[in-house]
């Protein structure tokens, strides 16, 4: 069915080395083992890929990537790819029946390298990641490798993979689970989900179609072409057009994937005369869920594997890269003996809170956009219909909330402020992108290790642990300045992760080295280098 | 912050208990209840803080007879 990708299938190559100790093993090469496999090549940390499959996802499946994600490619080199390669879109429109009630601009602040969304098939991004693993020479991809077992032990985990030529054992010193929904290590830990199955499914329709739109999130609620259901609309690369039925609890899922049957519903929506292809058609339901804590002793589980949130919002492959990004550099500081073991337990402390929001604002999507009884249907409507007319009741209208950058204000890694500011970017915040001219932008400078940002002109200055990058106050029009609510000798640090670690009205070499002290965990206690 | 106001304060107490009525007359069941809900999320907006609508579920939820429950 699927004409505008081809699938590619990769090497299975027999593994040589049973029972060898690896620092690092990665289960799934899907978005977030893959990037997680990257952003440590990345530290220069080797890892080892196992995955049950030898191709990239089948099907779009996460197709909006954030402003937040974006970055975080563009730091590991693919960013412009996605950027190049996708739909790039702002607006989004909601409608109710046949009338358009409100619409949204996500971004209307420019001077970003990355706008707030990029649409884009994940097997696109999957198979970059891949490219980007294998250039990197660190990362030792296995295809065809399924995990059977799977053993905690107190200084690394047992692993049991099976391949086309039986099964062999790693150890591992680290191992990340990044195995998705059914993630077959957290099974074999007995690691329960809490949370919320909803009674609903959705079918999913890629179209390939000449089609007019633009390039906007649209949804309906209750329209005439699928009475009572909800439609939510995106543009993807190749003139992929996806497109969401929400088909109710009775609907059945086999009968519900005949083509004929979808071209019909799809017929319905776009009218009798616009020809479209079918691409690939799913039909879905979904949890908002997680286990109580993502670190069991050296088995670290990310995205899928440790939390699930309903597609609206795009809050699952977003919030998976954002898991990603957290843990890597931890692991990485850990690895090389530059940090506790204690650290990797903050990944729990940042990340919990964050897939909390996550699946908080999923699942407030959710009942408002399937409602649950009479009377949420009642106030959902209300809502609705209120909001054509009332601009209070527009902001009531979640048809899903979208992903944003997780905000670790309360993480004990940040040196709280010692001075008074006005805004600005606190720490815990994600950096803030900014232009420095001439197509430079600010995210670039900062790249994947502690940077301190010094708004001044460059001299010469004691060393510190962080790099040191110093712009001058009025680059890109004070753009940056501004953002940062700097005067000159303001200085930032971030964190490998780009997130702000501290920040202060001055240089001081001495804080500097503090504050990074502090965001590695070395004051606490002293470092075990774990091995060579 | 202020809290939800439960002694008597209204101008016009018949004539807002006719409103509320005639404005449901010859309306169905669902029609019904989506007008209530609309005035609900009208005059929540014009009270603004929602710890005060949270007060006044609470305080509503309580005033139910004690064999309605279902």
């Amino acid at each position: 069915m699927q004409t505008t990708y081809a699938y590619p299938k990769f090497a299975y190559r027999p593994a040589r080395d049973s029972g060898a100790r690896h620092p690092v093993v990665i289960v799934g090469g899907g978005l977030v083992g893959l990037t997680v496999a990257l952003d440590l090549a990345h530290h220069g940390v080797r890892s080892v890929l196992l995955d049950e499959d030898d191709t990239v996802s089948v099907g779009s499946r996460a197709i909006c990537f954030a402003k937040r994600t974006l970055e975080i490619y563009g730091r590991l080199g693919i960013g412009a790819r996605a950027l190049a390669k996708g739909v790039t879109w702002n607006t989004g429109r909601v409608f109710f029946r046949d009338r358009e009630v409100y619409q949204f601009n996500l971004l209307p602040d420019d001077g970003h390298e990355y706008p707030a969304f990029v649409n884009l098939q994940q097997y696109y991004v999957e198979h970059w990641l891949v490219e980007a693993c294998e250039a990197s020479g660190l990362v030792d991809l296995r295809w065809r490798s399924r995990i059977v077992g799977v053993e905690n032990r107190p200084d690394g985990v047992d692993v049991t993979a099976q391949t086309p030529d039986g099964t062999y054992r790693l150890r591992a010193d680290w191992l990340l689970a990044c195995d998705g929904a059914r993630s077959v290590v957290r099974e074999g830990l007995g690691l329960p989900f809490v949370g919320q199955v909803f009674r609903d499914r959705f079918l999913i329709a890629d179209v390939v179609m000449k089609a007019d739109f633009p390039p906007e999130r649209r949804f309906w609620f209750d329209p005439p072409f699928h009475p009572g259901g909800s439609v939510l609309l995106h543009r993807q690369a190749d003139d992929v057009w996806r497109i969401d039925f929400q088909l109710g609890w009775d609907a059945d899922p086999e009968a519900e994937k005949d083509p004929e049957r979808v071209r019909a519903r799809v017929r319905a929506m776009l009218g009798p005369d616009v020809p479209f292809e079918l691409e690939w058609v799913s039909v879905y339901t979904f949890r908002c869920r997680r286990i109580e804590r993502f670190v069991h002793g050296r088995t670290v589980l990310l995205g899928d594997a440790a939390h699930q949130v309903s597609p609206f919002g795009a809050r699952g492959g977003n919030g998976g890269v954002q898991d990603a990004d957290n843990l890597a550099w931890k692991l990485a500081a850990v690895l090389r003996g530059e940090a506790p073991v204690g650290l990797i337990e903050t990944y729990d402390l940042e990340r919990i809170p964050a897939a909390d929001e996550n699946i908080l604002h999923s699942t407030r999507s959710t009942d408002f956009i399937t409602p649950k009884s009479e009377a949420a249907r009642a106030y959902r409507d209300a809502v609705l219909e209120l909001s054509e007319h009332y601009a209070f009741a527009r902001p009531l209208v979640n048809s899903g909330r979208l992903s944003r950058p997780a905000m670790l204000h309360d993480s004990k890694l940040n040196t709280p402020d010692d001075a008074a500011w006005e805004g600005g970017v606190p720490p815990g915040s994600p950096a803030v992108d900014a232009p420095l001219g001439d197509g430079e932008w600010l995210l670039r400078r900062l790249g994947g290790d502690f940077a301190a940002l010094v708004f001044d002109a460059p001299r010469p200055v004691p060393q510190t642990p962080a790099r040191v990058v110093f712009f001058a106050p009025d680059v890109g029009g004070g753009r940056a300045a501004a953002r940062y609510d700097a005067r000159p000798g303001t200085t930032i640090l971030f964190r490998p992760d780009q997130h702000v670690a501290a920040r202060w009205r001055r240089f001081d070499p001495d804080a500097i080295a503090a504050a990074q002290r502090r965001a590695l965990m070395t004051d606490d206690v002293a470092t075990e280098r774990l091995r060579a | 912050m202020s809290r939800l106001e439960t002694a008597p304060r209204l101008d016009d107490p018949d004539g807002l208990f006719q409103a509320l009525v005639e404005a449901h007359r010859g309306l169905a069941p669902e029609e019904s209840r989506r007008l209530d809900a609309r005035i609900i999320l009208l005059l929540a907006n014009h009270v603004g803080q929602v710890a005060i609508v949270r007060e006044a579920i609470a305080a509503a939820g309580a005033a139910a007879p004690k064999d309605a429950g279902t």
